[in-house]
């Protein structure tokens, strides 16, 4: 029967509903978690015996790099990241080839192997939303949807300037539905406006030039808009000088910002069973924490800043943020951040691309490498780490490489198995600079996470981030049936032998979706029907009519027409829309 | 030591790939098996005795094998791809990727060689009677990372990208060379012993390039430092009066390389 199945004694996690490591069954039905099944049910269900292994929810990653025009860039511009690293084709899947940048089937595949069914690109820009959702609807294995970088748009900073909120909420509102997006991410808000001219802004109260406006202006008025408009998940935050020693002071004072702003996510949907209250109350979300915290005021102090950023998190409610966690190796730097790249390129002399594109925002993407012998590249190291372990409450991290950008996602076992295990780390500043374990605190820091903290930190965090835990996340009635069950044994886990945590992570036993598996043992077995969620506002209808008018006299500067702007429905699988209700 | 030898029989209207032609996968194979292993021509695999007549079995292990091709097989690629022991000689003219990724044994062709021979090799020799075209030696297309070890030899003329991103091992020209010599190496001796047109060590970090001949196009960025005569690397020597030049200074990492030019030909410097 589709979509239904019974998985028997496994050990569950299911942090949303405070079940650590119990052993239950879980029973799913038409793709949907339910309590039982019926004698009827039961004739023909696919059982699975799951004795002595760990099951959690699907995984959610809520900030990776998997579709779109600076994607495709990297691929592009990386042959030698493809021709060694290839997979042939399949009765049932696609050829592919890509390390760092794999094309879309090979990324869905791989993120599918580890136990992974929801995944969120992170920063679509919106002229780019038509590519992107092609690249997404070509993935398989996984939901998806996209966040639109609105940080130095043309539109909003005029209106924001001008003070014009309703028009502004009308215009972020006809921009998510138009490019079938799902939140608002703010990349290096006002600065990369600047970087048309050549230039940055580095200063929160530092306006850019044209449009005159602060990145302090941007976060205030972005996250207000967003809780206006009911979005499901906070303003998702690429802070200024991102990538510069000594930027962890703007980053933190930037979280300052939004300190007062209530969320008020409004969405319109049902809610799967949940003990914890699901829903976000965090007003901001910061992206790759790690990036945004470094200390020192060149690169010969540079240190680790994360613990100023750690301890404002501690004693504060209204952040979340993902890691950014640097597992070492090959890695592409893709970012709307099209300064912060070209500063990288003068660091490197490496191959580079950069884009302004239009009106809208900009971007970049440089081939990199970690290498544990560079005193910096072991420094970003242990701060990603640092950043997950001195946070106390898991509920405020998430554990993303920001893929590609810190290591492909397909290192998250090796950064798994760093959080469990003491040993992985004191074993890798064995192998690496001195200054890791000079310049950061990770060596003092004996925390190993459990797995509970890790099923939290990757799957059931990332879905209440961003609004997803009303079926994703958690394994409550109700919910998606995406469960990843995998070959560890709870009650016989050797944190020291690290080696079997990354053997246990890299490949599920059991990857189901909606009730169906879709991998085994690293095998693709089946190709799941998938679902693309983007939010749809409702706002006033003369707001609207009003901001039209504006935003179609200003299309004779764009190089294409108002009518081929916005994504048609058929450029997605499934299309989801999330209804949410703006304030009245 | 066991003969392995392959007679080339035609067929080769589309290019041959024949990454399995090596002492590491003949080893411990009948003469029989050996004309049984799969090679890709265009979208499907054939055995190798539709191409090649197979005589002698492979020895016991990679270092006792040699396999010599009896003939010109200008269409056929990649023959000694990532090989780690062993010999292989090719009578004639040898196709595209001869010993690419090559890890050790030796490999000889005793007339012309295409384009991307020793491409990222790190071990063993290669040694080319004849000339050769493109990518000698060089990293795969958009890699920074060229030939890392071993050594290439070039008894006649090599054409653009010598040692693209070279960071260790030998490469010796007998000849001349065109564009892009040594483009971004950081390691490793390029030995030129012919002319050179124009570009070379453009972006080079480390490493040396020695150029015997006339360098048409000097590559602005380098700055002479010293005049040294009879050079010698190892058993490699070279004789004359060289200018001594570091570089190249166009870009951020500076001036970690060394480039030396005959004084005899480049009057104009």
């Amino acid at each position: 029967m589709a979509g239904t199945i019974a998985i028997k004694n496994g050990y569950v996690y299911d942090p949303l509903n405070e079940i650590n490591g119990e052993i239950m069954d879980i029973f799913i039905k038409n793709g949907k978690v339910v309590t039982e099944l019926s004698g009827a049910d039961m004739k023909d269900v696919k059982e699975i015996d799951a004795k002595g292994k760990t099951v959690m929810p699907g995984g959610v990653d809520s900030h990776s790099h998997v579709a779109g025009a600076k994607v495709n860039t990297g691929r592009t511009m990386r042959p030698e990241d493809h021709y060694k690293h290839y997979q042939k084709r399949t009765p049932l899947t696609h050829s592919g080839s890509g390390y760092t940048v794999p094309s879309v089937y090979l990324g869905g595949y791989e993120y599918s192997k580890m136990g992974y069914t929801t995944v969120f690109e992170a920063a679509v820009p919106p002229m780019e939303a038509r590519h992107t959702h092609e690249e997404m609807r070509s993935t398989p294995m996984l939901d998806m949807g996209g966040y639109l970088v609105l940080g130095n748009n043309w539109f909003l900073m005029r209106y924001l300037k001008e003070g014009d909120i309703e028009k502004a909420a009308a215009y972020v509102a006809w921009m998510m539905k138009t490019h079938k997006t799902y939140g608002i991410k703010c990349v290096n808000p006002a600065g990369v406006e600047n970087w048309g001219w050549g230039q940055n802004v580095s200063a929160l109260d530092q306006a850019n030039i044209h449009f005159e406006t602060t990145p302090e202006e941007m976060i205030k008025n972005l996250t207000e808009l967003n809780e206006q408009l009911g979005i499901p998940m906070p303003v998702h935050l690429h802070a200024n000088n991102l990538g510069h020693p000594g930027c962890w002071e703007i980053t933190r004072d930037s979280l300052k910002i939004p300190k007062n702003v209530k969320a008020k996510p409004n969405t319109d949907v049902e809610w799967a069973e949940t003990k914890k209250n699901a829903k976000r109350h965090e007003s901001v979300y910061l992206t790759h924490c790690q990036f945004n915290a470094f200390g020192g005021t060149s690169w010969r102090d540079f240190e680790s800043g994360v613990k100023g950023i750690t301890d404002y998190v501690n004693s504060n409610d209204h952040v979340v943020f993902d890691s950014g966690c640097v597992p070492f190796g090959d890695a592409t730097v893709m970012t709307g951040d099209g300064p912060a790249i070209h500063d990288l390129y003068v660091l490197t002399g490496h191959k580079w691309s950069n884009t302004d594109v239009e009106c809208e925002c900009g971007s970049g993407v440089l081939p990199f490498e970690y290498l544990k012998g560079n005193p910096v590249h072991s420094v970003q190291w242990a701060m990603g780490l640092e950043s997950l372990l001195y946070v106390k409450d898991a509920w405020k991290t998430i554990m993303t490489t920001d893929s590609p950008n810190g290591g492909p996602f397909t290192k998250y076992p090796q950064v798994i198995a760093w959080l469990m295990s003491n040993k992985a780390r004191q074993d890798t500043f064995a192998e690496c600079h001195k200054w890791a374990n000079d310049r950061t605190g990770l060596a003092g820091e004996t925390r190993e996470m459990t797995l509970n903290e890790i099923a939290m930190v990757t799957r059931a965090n990332p879905a209440r981030t961003i609004g997803m835990s009303y079926r994703k996340g958690t394994l409550g009635v109700g919910a998606d049936g995406d469960v990843a069950i995998f070959n560890i044994d709870p009650k016989k886990l050797e944190v020291n032998d690290y080696e079997s945590i990354i053997r246990g992570f890299e490949n599920t036993a059991y990857t189901i979706k909606a009730g169906e598996v879709v991998s085994q043992m690293g095998e693709i077995v089946a190709i799941p029907e998938k679902n693309t969620f983007y939010t749809d506002i409702a706002i006033d209808a003369d707001d609207e009519k009003n901001m039209l008018a504006d935003v179609k006299k200003w299309f004779k500067y764009y190089t294409i027409g108002f009518d081929r702007y916005p994504t048609p429905e058929k450029y997605l699988a499934n299309p989801t829309p999330i209804q949410v209700n703006a304030e009245k | 030591m066991a003969d392995v030898i392959l007679k080339p029989i035609g067929n080769f209207d589309l290019t041959v790939e024949a990454e399995v032609v090596t002492p590491d996968n003949f080893a411990g194979k009948t003469a029989d098996e050996i004309g049984k292993v799969l090679v890709w021509q265009g979208p499907a695999e054939y055995p190798l005795t539709d191409f090649f007549t197979v005589e002698g079995n492979g020895g016991s292990s990679a270092e006792d094998t040699t396999i010599i091709v009896d003939g010109n097989i200008p269409r056929v690629k990649r023959i000694g791809q990532q090989m780690t022991a062993g010999k292989i000689l090719i009578k004639g003219s040898a196709g595209m990727h001869v010993g690419s990724a090559m890890e050790g044994g030796e490999i000889i062709v005793e007339d012309d060689a295409d384009s991307w021979v020793g491409m990222e090799m790190s071990g063993g020799s290669i040694h080319i009677k004849g000339n050769t075209k493109d990518h000698l030696g060089c990293a795969y297309r958009g890699s920074w990372k060229g030939m890392t070890g071993g050594r290439i030899t070039v008894d006649g003329d090599a054409v653009s990208q010598v040692g693209g991103g070279l960071s260790g091992g030998e490469i010796i020209i007998g000849g001349s060379v065109k564009h892009f010599c040594g483009v971004r190496i950081n390691g490793g001796l390029i030995a030129v012993k012919g002319n050179a047109f124009r570009t070379v060590g453009a972006e080079m970090t480390g490493g040396t390039i020695v150029i015997g001949g006339c360098i048409e196009r000097f590559t602005p960025g380098f700055e002479m430092t010293d005049i040294e005569s009879d050079l010698k690397f190892n058993d490699i020597e070279c004789p004359g009066e060289y200018m001594k030049f570091t570089g190249d200074y166009a870009i951020p990492q500076k001036g970690k390389g060394t480039l030396y030019v005959s004084c005899d030909n480049n009057e104009c410097l």
